[in-house]
């Protein structure tokens, strides 16, 4: 069973390896993790997809959620989320490859980044089922090298993951 | 008003109203050590830095107020480990200062640096590294309300050089802002009256008090709630001295060597109130059978221990304090008396039947006698400090203690090593009060540097070695799981006790006759010098009862 949790994190340093600290040493399974600051530049979030039962899940909220620097934690998974995550993948092409590769990618809805006669870089944006579709697509064309971001989520309608201004 | 960062640091100390520290200075620490030189804050000068982190940690735990160790960069720092690791799993409340290189250095490999913060993630409930002077203050504040508040833990604060050394506006009121850090107190009102529901209808119900309700000062509280429904109350070794063990109530300790009435007691009743705890392996036992027929309400102030190692029927997070009270207000509205009549009588069969035993010997040394006759001879009420593995459990069982702050042990981490300098830490705490380190000789000899700490600050501490040649709980376990193949544990050597007493200006004496015990125990008492008695215990005597690593809390052995 696949979750995904968002943290509101302060923006400090170390924060990051705090928490991918406590991941290795509690044995928590950890599939993705994303950060980037939000719209306040004090506070990061932090997006990880944690693999395990409901109990797994909690001790991972709970223990997130003791550490000083993690302001808030929720489980995205519970509720009507969407997510994407972005992968750059560098395909090898010849004069016969080139178009069957152009076509799929359109069909994908991808950008092509960059061309050269060997090779091309294509963008990918999208769930993560699309993109792992896609990367097994272009498997059989020979990949050359790729890059992953984790995944990033928020949940649908106007409810949101902030913190609550006080006083 | 400018002042200078160790200024600034010395400033805050007062403020935190510290008024001891126990450390060792390095290179990058001398700035901040000559702040100390004509400080009103005393220095107690340790021989080792981890000595420094457990002298803070024993001093934290008999005063209940936040102990403050300080070490320098690299191997300074490094040495703090253990015990800071000690005092995170036991949760108390600990300050550490470490010196490290100029903010310019750091990165370079330069000497003596090492990324403290990053080596104490796992081992310290926060941490800082302060790279400017203006958030000195802050970062200190926020250390001390840190490591002070909620579930209580170590935090270290680490000290460039060149931070201590610059200048800054020292604020007279600071305040802080933590917005990720909000212990909860009050337990849910909701939870407090289903609490209250489930002790009025339980028919054996049994409390297990943990080392929270000591942090918390919940022992009142305890014993109210548990004179109030008739409730009997086993302790973990950390909440030993929560509930008074010669009350007619108390089933002294429970788990891997606590008594077989408390094992019995948990594992046949319908409810358990765990107050303050964390179901450690060493108090479950094999964990799905542990407690099978009963509900369990677990009341505890950190939300990550609540459904952690056992399944939890009704959880309340808070102080326990504050919700033991709350429960037995909700409790005296409705009680109706006697319903634990027929439990009681079964526990006091178990009681009865299978009481603390050991086979008295005829002239030789037996360690749980010694533990009786220090009992008797401090009429009680003596501080107990000890090291870890069988002295640990011999003391545990054979020490009886009836206020909190009073017996102290590394009980999460099993630091062998811990007692002599917590004992130290314990006695600058409490001065009037007699403190005794109950130790082994493997123990002993993992901190006897200390010794000199001790004779240096005239810390008249006692150290009753219970000496059998052995890392005796290893070989215990060597002989009865591994056909006493004792590899490793036959310590063979130990230097003369006596001569080395002497040698560091300490008392020493030697007992080898049963017949000696007391009077070796009055002459330690009486000195005025810090005092070891070399005890040449049994070799091979066990610790009993035991159930074995793994074993449901009712498979028993030993100990009649």
């Amino acid at each position: 069973m696949k979750h995904v949790l968002a943290a509101l994190v302060e923006n400090k340093p170390a924060v990051l390896s705090r928490i991918i600290n406590l991941f290795s040493r509690r044995g928590f399974n950890i599939e993705s993790a994303a950060v980037g600051e939000t719209e306040d530049p004090k506070i990061s979030r932090l997006t990880v997809v944690v693999g395990g039962d409901d109990k797994v899940l909690e001790q991972v909220t709970k223990q997130l959620n003791k550490l000083i620097d993690v302001i808030k934690v929720s489980d995205l998974s519970s509720g009507d989320m969407t997510g994407r995550g972005l992968a750059l993948i560098k395909v090898s092409v010849d004069r016969e490859t080139m178009g069957e590769i152009i076509e799929i990618s359109d069909i994908f809805r991808t950008k092509i980044i960059d061309v050269s006669p060997k090779s091309l870089i294509i963008e990918v944006t999208g769930t993560e089922e699309k993109i792992r579709a896609f990367i097994d697509l272009m498997r059989r064309f020979g990949i050359k090298e790729m890059a992953q971001t984790g995944l990033i989520a928020l949940a649908r309608g106007a409810k949101a993951t902030t913190i609550k201004k006080e006083g | 008003m400018k002042k200078i960062g160790t200024a600034i640091i010395l400033e805050s100390l007062m403020e935190e109203g510290v008024e001891v520290v126990f450390g060792i200075p390095g290179g990058v620490l001398i700035p901040l050590y000559d702040e100390f030189y004509d400080s009103k804050i005393r220095h107690i000068l340790m021989r080792h830095e981890q000595a420094a982190a457990h002298a803070a940690d024993g001093y934290a735990r008999a005063s209940g107020r936040v102990g403050v160790c300080i070490a320098t960069s690299g191997p300074g720092a490094t040495n703090l480990v253990t015990g800071l690791a000690t005092a995170y799993m036991d949760s108390i409340p600990v300050v550490a200062l470490t010196g490290q290189v100029p903010t310019t250095l750091i990165g370079n490999d330069a000497f003596q640096e090492a990324n403290i913060t990053g080596i104490t993630f796992s081992v310290t409930k926060h941490n800082y590294l302060v790279t400017d002077v203006k958030e000195l203050q802050n970062t200190l504040r926020e250390a001390f309300y840190i490591a002070s508040t909620g579930r209580p833990g170590p935090v270290l604060v680490d000290l460039p050089k060149d931070v201590q050394t610059a200048e800054t506006d020292y604020k007279k009121d600071i305040k802080i802002n933590l917005p990720g850090y909000k212990p909860t107190y009050g337990g849910h009102p909701k939870q407090i009256k289903r609490a209250a529901d489930l002790i009025i209808s339980a028919e054996r119900p049994v409390i297990i008090a943990g080392g929270g309700t000591i942090i918390s000062g919940a022992d009142e509280e305890l014993r109210e709630l548990s004179e109030l429904v008739m409730i009997p109350v086993t302790t973990t070794l950390m909440g030993k001295g929560a509930f008074p063990e010669d009350h007619p109530l108390s089933l002294g300790m429970l788990g891997m060597h606590g008594t077989r009435y408390a094992n019995y007691s948990v594992m046949n009743s319908d409810l358990v109130i765990a107050v303050g705890g964390r179901f450690s392996d060493r108090v479950t036992g094999k964990i799905e059978s542990f407690a099978a027929d009963a509900k369990i309400i677990h009341i505890d102030i950190d939300p990550a221990e609540i459904g952690k190692n056992v399944r939890v029927d009704l959880p309340i997070v808070g102080d326990a304090k504050n919700i033991l009270s709350s429960i037995t207000n909700e409790i005296k509205i409705q009680i109706k008396k006697e319903k634990t009549k027929d439990w009681l009588a079964k526990v006091k069969r178990w009681r009865e039947e299978y009481p603390l035993s050991f086979e008295e010997s005829g002239e030789t040394v037996k360690p749980q006698y010694i533990i009786k006759e220090l009992y008797e001879a401090t009429k009680g009420e003596a501080i107990i400090v000890t090291e870890v593995g069988q002295n640990q459990m011999w003391a545990a069982q054979y020490y009886l203690c009836n206020r909190p702050r009073r017996f102290i042990s590394s009980g999460g981490l099993g630091t062998m090593g811990y007692g002599l300098p917590a004992a130290i830490g314990a006695k600058v705490a409490k001065p009037d009060e007699m403190v005794f380190d109950i130790s082994g000789d493997g123990s002993f000899q993992m901190n006897c540097q200390e010794l000199a700490t001790a004779v240096q600050n005239d810390i008249p501490v006692k150290v009753a070695v219970l000496n059998n040649g052995y890392l005796g709980m290893v070989r215990q376990w060597q002989e009865l799981f591994y056909e006493r193949r004792y590899s490793g544990t036959k310590l063979g050597y130990l230097p003369d006790l006596v001569k080395f007493a002497e040698a560091y200006g300490a008392f020493g004496t030697r007992v080898t006759r049963k017949s000696e015990v007391r009077s070796a125990i009055e002459e330690a008492i009486e000195t005025d010098k810090p005092a070891i008695i070399d005890f040449r215990i049994e070799e091979e005597e066990n610790v009993f009862p035991m159930v074995p690593a793994g074993a449901p809390l009712d498979e028993i052995i030993g100990g009649n």
